[in-house]
């Protein structure tokens, strides 16, 4: 039987696994949404393109599914870009499908066209425009299959409205055969071995954990790890739910906001060992004094990872699990060196737990004025252990990672990479979407929150109880903060000047909104929250010109940091 | 250091862009590319001369291979192989400087395929420096147009550089 070409896309999605797609309708993908109107695929209606790719995203992120949003040509497709930029640095499995003008009309300037295939190359893992209907059921197979293979990321398909109302047969493809593209899952077992030997002599190592620990699943095999070997772990903003934060291992995270202890142990040590991260220059800080005494095992799933920041003496490539569990397979048949390792680094452990009690994360209370740090040590105490945390980008992002003690993976959604402020509540909303039953919390800033708010919308429709906390203190903090420390307090632009009644805005979107201005309001507030039905907004007023600290100043080595008072 | 990069890719739309994209967007150095199918239609081969350390070559052919569009890399650096480049070169001639601009194309084994009263146009292969040796000479008869193919290379010996 023939079918059309926006029924052979619904067709394929659905024997992809995909339930739920988020979009929004338009000209150039009305077809595709005549078809959606009575079919079993479940489509959210966000209120803005880009939110319907953090939607997937958030989606992709807590299940580890292919996220898969959907958005018309032109201005719907160019709307897009920021969320899908957003994924491919923080590599998110997703697939975009964008609708586009007829095939005859391609490069005419017609009405509502952009080139998304070239607008989206440098930002998609891959992209393909379908010009030909025989070519789109294997198209959808590849998007998909290149989206959760090796280093995951967004593929886009550009579907111009022709294809879509053309008629072919379709047979779906079995398999894949892309000749170019055949990643590396099994790590290297001589090089594994190495690292062994490299780990049992080490005195002073450290796990250096990233994101693709929860991308590859590897949660359990890094828990191994540590515990076997009492390698301290430090794990980067990506991997704050990777490693459970309250493990006497857990050394929380490195880098520009790093705790003392883990810049401090990254910068004494003699082994690094990093797995699934990328030497980022917020993790990095000055690279050539970064573990500047260690040596460096890189394991990675995408060798240009390998070498690209930093020199790397035993570079494994392949997917986590994998390598993980034929190294602690590796260390489990030499009990013995193992046992030495122990004894061998109890005085690099004391020495970390020295650091610890030195400068623990810590901040100053206060009973006059809401700290932020305290609202999110609350969230933390109030909510369940599974509770789906989001968050927007700058102060209050960084706060979370730095409190909120996750304890399991695939709990905490951020926007990394590319730090898009906006992220948090349309991913909240995407989380939701796939966990109903589940906490989800979207912990914002009073900046970030206007940058996507339009999608109270989408809670209130969907009816989806994500809890939204506005760590309000009316600036844009993060650049506050720098201006106030590196630009002598010049606040340029950084006053949100007009008070934003954000109560009354939850109310006009018909969800609940509440107030917290002192101390004492706090935790009812919150409890208030959790027990409301439906979409709830927190507005909670902070203490103004609180700083984020540790800072490492950029430039500086992560040793030189500016520490809380 | 100068390294001359052989890259198969699938012979579809866009390709080019990727890889030109590839080199832009991540501040890689440029010098000459040149494309055409290879044998099988499906496949076509780019040669692209570039310069960097050890280290920015590596994340050269790291980043060619990670594209889903490229099937092989192959950096002819550190093999045997033979390099060729095409220039025609538009030289202008007045009666006294003809005989010297024959005397020069037949050293170099070079051709004149386009004769005018005022000009020759010279067609010549080779090596890139040999092409740069010609040049050399043929500037003070004053040069006024130079069309250079950017060098392709081939491996030495029986062996197939690569398979796709």
């Amino acid at each position: 039987m023939e079918l059309t070409g926006s029924q052979i896309l619904l067709e394929a999605l659905k024997l992809e696994g995909v339930d739920t797609v988020f979009g929004y309708p338009g000209g150039a993908v009305i077809n595709i949404y005549d078809d959606l109107f009575e079919s079993s695929i479940k489509h959210v209606l966000t209120r803005h393109e880009q939110a319907a790719v953090h939607a997937a995203d958030g989606y992709a992120r807590c299940t580890g599914k292919v996220g898969v949003a959907i958005a018309t040509s032109g201005p719907g497709a160019t709307n897009t870009i920021t969320g899908i930029a957003t994924a491919f640095m923080d590599s998110i499995p997703m697939v975009i499908i964008t609708g586009q003008v007829p095939t005859p009309l391609i490069g005419n300037d017609a009405f509502q066209e952009a080139d998304m295939v070239g607008i989206t190359r440098p930002c998609t893992k891959h992209n393909f425009l379908v010009k030909d209907i025989r070519d789109l059921a294997r198209t959808i197979k590849e998007a998909f299959y290149i989206a959760r293979t090796g280093r995951p990321g967004p593929v886009l398909i550009d579907l111009p409205k022709d294809v879509q109302v053309s008629s072919h047969v379709f047979s779906y493809p079995e398999t894949v055969n892309l000749r170019g593209y055949k990643p590396t899952y099994s790590g290297n077992i001589r090089q594994v071995e190495k690292a062994a030997k490299m780990i049992l002599e080490a005195k002073k190592p450290v796990l250096y954990v990233g994101g693709g620990i929860n991308l590859s699943a590897a949660n359990d095999e890094l828990l191994k790890l540590a515990e076997m070997t009492r390698i301290p772990v430090t794990t980067t903003l990506m991997a704050m739910s990777a490693f459970p934060q309250r493990h006497p291992l857990a050394l929380g995270m490195l880098g520009m906001h790093g705790t003392f202890y883990a810049n401090m142990a990254v910068t004494d040590c003699d082994l690094l060992i990093a797995i699934g991260a990328r030497f980022d220059d917020r993790v990095t800080g000055r690279i050539d004094s970064f573990a500047e005494k260690a040596k460096v095992i890189h394991v990675d799933i995408d060798p240009t990872t390998i070498r690209k920041n930093v020199e790397v003496d035993l570079p494994i490539v392949g997917d986590l699990k994998d390598v993980l569990s034929k190294l602690t397979g590796c260390l489990l048949q030499k009990t013995e060196l193992l046992e030495d390792l122990i004894d061998a680094t109890e005085a690099w452990r004391g020495m970390v737990a020295e650091w610890k009690e030195r400068h623990p994360m810590g901040y100053r209370s206060s009973k006059s004025v809401i700290k932020p740090q305290f609202v999110i040590e609350k969230i933390r105490e109030l909510t369940e252990d599974n509770a789906i945390i989001t968050t927007e980008v700058g102060q209050h992002q960084m706060w979370t990672a730095q409190f909120f003690q996750f304890t399991q993976p695939r709990t905490f959604l951020t926007s990394g990479g590319l730090g898009t402020m906006g992220f948090g509540l349309p991913a909240a909303l995407g989380a939701q979407v796939a966990f109903p039953d589940r906490q989800v919390i979207d912990i914002s800033g009073d900046g970030s929150f206007q940058m996507n708010s339009q999608e109270l919308a989408t809670l209130v429709q969907y009816q989806l109880p994500v809890k939204i906390a506005i760590l309000n203190n009316n600036y844009l903090g993060m650049v506050r903060q720098w201006q106030q420390m590196f630009f002598d307090k010049r606040y340029s632009q950084t006053v949100m000047e007009l008070p934003i009644d954000f109560i009354k805005l939850a109310e006009a979107y018909g969800a609940t909104g509440l107030q917290a201005s002192k101390v004492e309001d706090v935790e009812a507030t919150i409890i208030q929250a959790l027990e409301t039905p439906g979409p709830v907004l927190m507005n909670f007023k902070v203490s103004r010109e609180e700083n984020v600290l540790p800072m490492v100043p950029a430039g500086k080595a992560i040793h030189e940091m500016v520490l809380a008072s | 250091m100068k390294h001359t990069i052989s890259v198969l890719v699938e012979n579809e739309f866009g390709v080019l862009s990727r890889i030109s994209g590839l080199f832009s967007g991540r501040g890689f150095n440029i010098e000459s590319l040149s494309v055409a199918p290879t044998q099988d239609p499906d496949v076509s081969r780019m040669t692209l001369v570039t310069r960097g350390d050890d280290r920015i070559l590596e994340q050269i052919t790291k980043q060619l291979n990670k594209l889903i569009s490229t099937i092989k890399v192959v950096d002819f650096t550190d093999e045997e192989f033979i390099e060729r480049e095409l220039a025609l070169i538009k030289v202008a001639t007045e009666a006294e400087s003809r005989a010297e601009a024959l005397r020069i194309v037949d050293i170099f084994r070079a051709k004149v395929i386009d004769v005018t009263p005022k000009s020759y146009t010279i067609e010549i292969t080779g090596a890139p420096a040999k092409i740069d040796g010609i040049l050399e000479l043929l500037r003070p008869m004053g040069i006024k147009e130079v069309v250079r193919s950017g060098p392709v290379v081939i491996g030495r010996g029986a062996k197939r550089n690569w398979s796709a």
